[in-house]
């Protein structure tokens, strides 16, 4: 675990209704009637994920150009961490290293 | 078995009993309501025994949608289990409107929703509002339209609990009231009409305008709720939110947008009155 050669996917956009409401955002997921509540970072992960397969490096890449990460090896750490929670949650697909 | 048939507001009831008395009563106090052809949901008061109809009589609650560990009420109190198996029908078995378990106003065409868990005093407040002005639509559920985001009134008898019945007494000394219920599981309960515009015009709702959290027996006192805890606090308060899926989302997440919320405490009837009005003057 923490490794970032795991990819990880995001379910489609057009899966999720996304609401942001003052401290925290609203995901409803469409296939399991879910809604979730999130803080940051997860919209802006989802967000920077797009449609496509990425490690918690590449993600953590994306986001640095618009948020201040700080210590990059940290924040690797720290995104690995919020893609297994996501992963378990089923807001995003995890894909074995290709 | 005998039977009565009542609409309120778009939901329209049938309930039968094995006794007369329950629905003499009820036929009594909603009779200043429709009486459906076609019903939505029906509702049985029966006896827990074969003998029970007589001896000791004991209403077990039937219908569409039961609970099944619902404890059974003496027949004395037959009047409570009819009014209790039609919030369970509307609470379990509605689909049309995103139930909030709330009372409302309104004023305007707009309307004033307070929610709060039992003993916030959002019941007696509605009560209260609906003789000052104000038209009652509900004391018990909100029904919040997916497509138009309208508050649709519920307008059923009002429930009052201990303290209260006799401050709506002092209130509305001219009112219908029910019997007195005593030595219920919620203590004393006596049912009160709602007033005449609430019956006349169940099938008009409003805007939603404003939304406060009642609090009974604290000193005065106004508090701004965030959308999230207030989104948070409304899905605890809906009955039907994960039923109706996507669309008790939508309908919630455009009123926790549209509608300013506050909490409030207070310490008496005249005190919330005061406190709702200017709320309502500089936010709704």
């Amino acid at each position: 675990m923490g490794s970032s050669k795991i990819l990880y996917r995001a379910e489609p956009a057009d899966q999720r209704l996304v609401e942001p409401l003052d401290m925290m955002t609203l995901i409803y997921q469409r296939r399991s009637g879910i809604t979730h509540m999130v803080g940051e970072p997860v919209p802006q992960m989802l967000a920077a994920m797009g449609d496509d397969a990425v490690d918690a490096a590449i993600l953590a890449k994306r986001l640095a150009k618009t948020f201040d990460l700080g210590g990059a090896a940290d924040a690797v750490a720290v995104l690995s961490e919020r893609l297994e929670e996501l992963a378990e949650l089923g807001l995003v697909e995890r894909i074995t290293d290709a | 078995m005998l039977e009565f048939r009542v609409q309120v507001g778009p939901a329209a009831f049938r309930i039968g009993s094995a006794w007369r008395e329950p629905l003499a009563q009820m036929a009594e106090l909603y009779r200043d309501y429709p009486q459906p052809e076609f019903t939505d949901f029906s509702v049985r008061l029966e006896p827990t025994g074969l003998l029970r109809r007589w001896l000791r009589p004991s209403v077990a609650i039937c219908g569409d949608y039961m609970l099944p560990d619902a404890a059974p009420l003496p027949l004395a109190q037959g009047l409570l289990a009819a009014e209790m198996a039609m919030n369970l029908q509307m609470a379990l078995g509605w689909r049309r409107h995103l139930l909030l378990h709330a009372s409302a106003v309104e004023r305007d065409g707009r309307v004033l929703v307070m929610t709060g868990q039992s003993g916030s005093g959002k019941s007696t407040l509605s009560a209260l509002l609906g003789s000052r002005g104000w038209r009652f639509m509900g004391d018990e559920f909100v029904l919040l339209d997916p497509v138009s985001g309208d508050a649709v009134p519920f307008p059923r008898l009002i429930s009052l609990k201990n303290s209260a019945i006799a401050a709506m007494q002092a209130v509305k000394p001219d009112g219908h009231f029910g019997p007195l219920l005593a030595g219920t599981p919620k203590g004393d309960i006596r049912h009160l009409v709602p007033p005449g515009d609430a019956i006349a015009r169940m099938g008009q709702g409003g805007a939603p305008a404003l939304l406060l959290f009642p609090r009974f027996g604290y000193p005065g006192e106004v508090r701004e709720v965030a959308p999230g805890e207030t989104f948070m606090r409304l899905t605890q308060a809906s009955t039907n939110y994960v039923a109706l899926g996507e669309a008790g989302f939508t309908t919630l997440t455009r009123f926790v947008r549209s509608v300013p919320s506050r909490a409030i405490d207070y310490q008496s009837g005249e005190e919330a009155v005061a406190l709702v009005e200017q709320l309502w003057e500089r936010l709704a």
